[in-house]
């Protein structure tokens, strides 16, 4: 059985470990609370630009020395940043432990070189190029900015093209020193681990962590309610020239990563709304009506949004979300069954055990869990979560949400 | 048939991968997506189950399941808790021998391949590699998997039940299992279940015809999205690590050449990339770049630069993370068992034996830089095919036919 340990280093940077000694691989991880929602306007795409830069070079490597050892240690690793978050991780043979721990820590202190900055605006730029071509061209960015407002955890991610243009390299380093201070940080690691010598060799190599401070030289406007940040928009129909389906997006009130009925949520979320044999599968994929058409709860640290999905021909967008309606009103009125619990818990219990087997794919729980609620859980108690859940709490959840529940669409189409 | 196992009695899931020569490739010129179609028209009931029994006794079982066509098999897979296997492989033997077939359900199957091939439309990557999988294999071998939406239209009941009965038996057919399952077990499961199956020949083996030259599809969009392939070795082919290496030093892993010079040193784009794609006797390379118009040609002209320069200054530490990059896959894939039983079956099927951890490991330790350099060197990339879209086309060195598409 994999064991847990824990520890807070002396400078408050937080350490977290599934260990399982059985292992061929041990996956390691920086999960930081620096993501869009921590931005102001100006500060705009901040996080996910830093994650870039990362990559780009520190005191003792070059940014091509990074990302040669990353591969010298044979690393299935990357990084991404979400609306809370910004993680950096590696997967690697525990023969290359203290060689990857090294690296990644010696990353999370960047040179943010001028030179270095201004290449990586340009792939920054190139990104957000990438996804306006991209289905559901911008629409789950846009139904965020309509329910949450563009600033806060309607902020998106990427920046927009115009704050991108418009950042410094100077902004980008005041930036850094206030949010990846040891206290805002987990080290999260999973698989065949050597604990105690990571433990040490980490409180090595961050002992001067505690120092960062900003210069205070970049002075930022606080943001105005009554304006747009620059790029953005609230209009809730994308216009896209030359695309055939319509993108359908629709958004509102979930449950929180602390609410109490968020494993209820997700096995309502599964019989409503799975690939290959929920209520909306039944009725709209297998009958071919809609490409996708699917329902999901995302969890933040302190609120939460329900995502409905529909993916279809243009003309058949109506009756489409009227059934997607129906379905839901069906579900508060009458709940669901015994067997359609029966059967979404012994899917899900298996995708819990499978997923378990592979340390990667453990590392994200564990990190972000103990990041933001300072919470281990392990595989057996995750089991457990899922299989107290009843078709009452099922029903409750159906109500609590969908129940007079107000919502707001976005749609992407070519008209 | 042929049944593969590999124990691996560390883990608590199983894993099947079934791969029948039921591929695009074999499909009436006039019916592309009839393969397709016919993958999930079988799993629209079977034996004594309905569509939806099926669903849910692969739910209880907790499979994680997948099927669709390729260019020469219909493939079906799924992890699971190891002790559902048996009942699992019970399962698909009755989806892929006794299928209903139901016509009442064909508008519906019918409507879902339609979706998909309108959903690829809206993906200017797919649209791309999709044309330069047409441009190199040639009509048949590069066919579309999703099939064509005329072709789609003309498929009848009749020859959903045509092309199940004349490509859907025992011949050709390979079951790979992994997982913790004991072998003998899994060949007694197999035996019972699949063992009454009849075998048929197998249809020829069709012939690569594509050739080279540049084709533009007009776009609106926001970046140019740039599609190259050339003709390589397949997979099994005895020269094939010595190619595969250079490609893995063009593009696999952040400090690869393509992400270093194109992406990294200049900023010119998001994604670059280059893989091998292999066929039983054909194979190609095939690369992608996506990046703003104005910036597209220089892309596209320091790419193909790149790979034309691939033996320039290969060093031994370039070689070296590429074998410390693949041993760790190789390593690591004994953690699934999913990704075990579908290498077990694709090597099989491309090289016509399984092809072990060890004997991969130990050709790729053995690999030197003056072998890559070598086959390289003989057989430098040519005969471009190439593919963009985007607002503008763009100068290369092959000859064009722009196309263009609204």
């Amino acid at each position: 059985m994999p064991v847990f340990r824990e520890t807070t280093l002396s400078n408050g940077l937080r350490i977290a470990a599934e260990i399982d000694s059985r292992g061929y691989s041990a996956a390691f991880g920086y999960f930081v609370r620096a993501g869009s929602r921590n931005e102001t306007d100006q500060q705009s795409g901040l996080s996910h630009f830093l994650e870039h830069m990362m990559f780009k070079g520190t005191a003792r490597r070059s940014a091509a020395d990074v990302n040669r050892e990353l591969d010298e240690l044979g690393g299935q690793g990357n990084a991404y940043t979400t609306e809370e978050q910004t993680v950096y991780y590696a997967t690697v043979l525990p023969k290359f432990q203290d060689r990857l721990i090294d690296l990644l820590t010696d990353m999370l202190t960047p040179s943010l070189s001028t030179d270095e900055f201004e290449t990586e605006r340009k792939v920054i730029l190139e990104e957000i190029a990438k996804y306006e071509d991209q289905p559901p061209f911008g629409a789950f960015e846009r139904s965020m900015e309509i329910q949450f407002g563009p600033r806060g955890l309607g902020r998106r991610v990427l920046g927009t093209a115009e704050s991108i243009q418009e950042m410094t390299a100077s902004r980008m380093r005041d930036y850094f020193l206030s949010m990846y201070r040891p206290e805002n940080l987990v080290l999260a690691a999973s698989g065949n681990i050597d604990f105690d010598a990571m433990v040490e060799q980490v409180e090595t190599l961050t002992s001067d962590w505690s120092q960062r401070q900003t210069t205070g030289e970049n002075l930022l406007h606080c943001d105005t309610a009554d304006s747009l940040p620059p790029g953005i928009s609230l209009e809730p129909h994308l216009s896209v020239p030359e695309i055939n389906q319509s993108y359908l997006v629709r958004i509102s009130s979930g449950p929180s990563e602390a609410s109490e009925d968020r494993y209820a949520a997700r096995v309502l979320a599964s019989i409503l709304g799975d690939e290959g044999g929920s209520r909306m599968f039944w009725d709209l994929i297998d009958t071919g009506r809609a490409e996708v058409a699917t329902i999901w709860p995302h969890e933040f640290t302190d609120c939460g949004a329900w995502f409905t999905y529909l993916v279809c021909d243009p003309a058949d967008a109506p009756s489409n979300r009227d059934q997607i309606d129906r379905i839901l009103s069906d579900v508060v009125k009458d709940g669901v069954t015994q067997e359609e619990l029966n059967q979404t818990l012994n899917k899900a219990s298996a995708g819990i055990i499978m997923q378990s087997e592979r340390p990667s794919n453990r590392l994200f729980g564990l990190g972000s869990r103990w990041l933001t609620q300072g919470k281990y859980l392990s595989t057996d108690e995750r089991l457990e979560k899922i299989k107290r859940v009843t078709i009452d709490d099922v029903g409750n959840a159906a109500r609590n949400y969908f129940q007079n529940a107000s919502h707001l669409e976005v749609i992407a189409s070519g008209h | 048939m042929t049944v593969l196992v590999q124990p691996m009695p560390w883990l608590r899931t199983a894993a099947f991968s079934l791969a029948l020569r039921a591929g695009v490739d074999v499909e009436p010129e006039s019916e592309s997506g009839l393969s397709g179609l016919t993958c999930e028209m079988v799993q629209r009931g079977a034996g004594p189950h309905s569509s939806r029994d099926l669903v849910s006794i692969q739910d209880n079982l907790g499979m994680d399941r997948s099927s669709g066509v390729s260019t020469s098999t219909s493939n079906f897979g799924a992890s699971m808790p190891a002790e559902s296997l048996e009942t699992a492989l019970a399962l698909y033997a009755e989806i892929v021998l006794n299928p209903h077939l139901p016509e009442n359900q064909l508008e519906d199957a019918r409507m879902m391949c339609l979706q998909e091939i309108r959903a690829n439309q809206d993906e200017p990557t797919h649209r791309v590699m999709q044309r330069l999988r047409q441009m190199h294999y040639g009509s048949v071998l590069g066919r579309s998997t999703n099939g064509t939406e005329e072709g789609i239209r003309e498929i009848k009941q009749e020859d959903v039940r045509r092309f199940f009965e004349t490509n859907y038996h025992a011949g050709g057919s390979i079951v790979a299992v992994a997982g913790n399952v004991e072998a003998d077990s899994v060949f007694r499961w197999v035996e019972k279940s699949f063992g009454r199956w009849h075998t048929k020949p197998l249809p020829e083996m069709s012939m690569a015809s594509g050739t080279s030259g540049y084709e533009h599809i007009k776009s609106g969009s926001s970046q140019t999205h740039i599609g190259f392939a050339f003709k390589t070795i397949p997979y099994g082919h005895p020269d094939y690590f010595r190619m595969r290496a250079g490609i893995g030093i063009l593009s696999d892993g952040m400090s690869s050449r393509l992400f270093d010079r194109v992406r990294e040193q200049q900023g010119l784009c998001y994604t670059v990339t280059a893989s091998c794609h292999s066929l039983k006797q054909h194979a190609g390379v095939f690369g992608y770049a996506g990046t703003t118009p104005e910036r597209a040609q220089q892309t596209l002209d320091v790419t193909l630069n790149e790979i034309s320069g691939m033996t320039e200054g290969l060093s031994e530490s370039e070689l070296e993370r590429w074998k410390i990059r693949i041993q760790s896959l190789l390593i690591m894939e004994q953690e699934s068992s999913a990704s075990r039983a579908s290498s077990l079956a694709s090597d099989f099927y491309q090289v016509g034996r399984p092809i072990t951890t060890e004997e991969l490991e130990s050709a790729i330790e053995s690999l030197t830089t003056d072998q890559i350099c070598s086959y390289w060197h003989n057989h430098p990339p040519s005969d471009y095919r190439i593919v963009t879209l985007g607002p503008d086309p763009l100068n290369t060195p092959v000859d064009s036919i722009l196309k263009s598409v609204q």
